[in-house]
């Protein structure tokens, strides 16, 4: 019997943990909504400048529209890692979340999570509409909303990777993008081939079934490696 | 003599090709209080960052309840509340916000004691204020509140006294000794004489 109240509080401390998480993350990023709007401007004024620099034909501009949007997002995804622990690191409280009873993983889970309710979310609805400007048809748009939405998470938690293993040194611009882009890759490719698919016509479940699984083993997975990235970055 | 209930043996750590200490022994049992003092630049900081088990010792061990400390991690967080360094709260949030956010961390249900916990660190008043509106020591002192919250059996305290004025250096120290008498243990840093604790140790790094 106290066995079985000691796993539901154990239950309730964890749900307690993640929300505590999230609330707090988000107030704090919404105190400084400056930190939250960059990376979506990033987002917009890449993709609305090459009508402008290349040709604002509209069967060419259709023809490069999944790769534009893709590699925009991928990259202002990686401008966006910067919020996830830095800040966390520098006030102290990074080394508080470790040293806290609860399982490392719920709060882990919790900060890419909303991490991603921040960056990638607000990303996958704004592209419908940069996806009209590039004239991608009506499915191709569909397939981008859907691969964003899968897409962005795996970005998220395989960005927090980099982020908690850069975080103890002094500048981390350009080691975080080298450490982080080459796993992008699969990503990006499968993504932007999805919807170069749907633009054509063409099936995309087998994409959507490969981004899903990246899907789930990220989050089973890099909550683990970030967790260990976090201990030998605090230890040093 | 209380339960012992941390202990390092033969605790080493270098830094840059530089020992901080060496085969360093220390015992802090139930109703003591352990103060480590030295020389700005000799380890203090980094053995309080062994001793929680954020950092590694180069050589030794550190034990908690008689277990080594990498087995019993969990029960050893459980009972233990380290104030770091730095001031360890959001400078965007609130003082009732971080403190909330602690208390989660930490799994306790103290919801109704927050506010009671700021008052009582001289903070009545500016509940919701964001941080970074606060002073240096207000800020130490919205850390501080912590200490008014936590169950914990063993305190690991950095430089508790920093920014801190003498009315609530006092304040400290008495809650030092009330944390003693109930039989919890406390190790901490710093520069300051505690004249008030009774049965204070003392550490010498060089």
């Amino acid at each position: 019997m106290t066995a079985r109240v000691d796993t539901v509080t154990a239950k309730t401390a964890r749900v307690g943990i993640f929300m505590g998480m999230v609330r707090r993350d988000m107030t704090a990023a919404f105190r400084h909504p400056s930190d939250l709007v960059n990376p979506l401007i990033f987002f917009v004024v890449v993709v609305s400048l090459f009508p402008l620099a290349v040709s604002p034909e509209s069967d060419f501009l259709r023809e490069i529209a999944p790769g534009v949007l893709w590699v925009s997002a991928l990259l202002a995804t990686l401008l966006s890692l910067d919020m996830l622990f830095q800040s966390d690191f520098q006030d102290g409280t990074l080394e508080q979340m470790v040293l806290s009873p609860q399982p490392l993983y719920s709060s882990i889970l919790a900060k890419v999570m909303t991490h991603w309710l921040l960056s990638g979310l607000p990303l996958t609805l704004l592209s419908p509409l940069l996806a009209l400007m590039l004239f991608l048809p009506a499915n191709g748009t569909q397939a981008l909303m859907l691969t964003l939405l899968l897409g962005t998470p795996v970005l998220s938690f395989i960005g927090a990777i980099g982020s908690a293993l850069t975080v103890g040194l002094r500048k981390t611009g350009l080691l975080l993008s080298l450490l982080v882009l080459p796993l992008y890759i699969p990503v990006l490719i499968f993504a932007s081939g999805a919807v170069q698919a749907a633009a054509a016509g063409l099936p995309i479940a087998g994409h959507l079934a490969l981004l899903g699984a990246m899907l789930a083993l990220a989050v089973v997975l890099a909550p683990l490696a970030i967790a260990s990235a976090l201990r030998i970055s605090l230890s040093g | 003599m209380g339960e012992r209930l941390l202990e390092g043996i033969g605790l080493s750590c270098e830094r840059d090709f530089r020992v901080l200490f060496e085969s360093l022994d220390l015992a802090v049992s139930a109703g003591e209080v352990l103060q480590v003092e030295g020389p700005n630049g000799s380890g203090k900081t980094t053995l309080l960052r062994v001793l929680t088990g954020l950092s590694e010792a180069s050589a030794g061990e550190v034990r908690w309840r008689g277990e080594p400390l990498r087995k019993v991690r969990q029960n050893y967080y459980q009972e233990m509340q380290y104030l770091g360094h730095a001031a360890g709260i959001k400078q965007s949030l609130t003082a009732q916000e971080n403190l909330r956010w602690h208390a989660a961390l930490a799994g306790l249900d103290c919801e109704a004691d927050i506010d009671d916990a700021l008052a009582k660190v001289g903070l009545r008043g500016y509940e919701d204020v964001p941080c970074h509106t606060l002073s240096a020591g207000q800020q130490r002192r919205v850390n501080l509140a912590r200490l008014h919250l936590t169950p914990a059996k063993l305190w690991i305290l950095d430089e508790p006294f920093t920014a801190i004025d003498k009315a609530g250096v006092e304040a400290i120290e008495s809650l030092l000794i009330q944390q003693a008498s109930q039989g919890g243990a406390v190790i901490l840093t710093s520069h300051q004489d505690l004249q008030h604790v009774p049965g204070l140790r003392k550490l010498e790094l060089v």
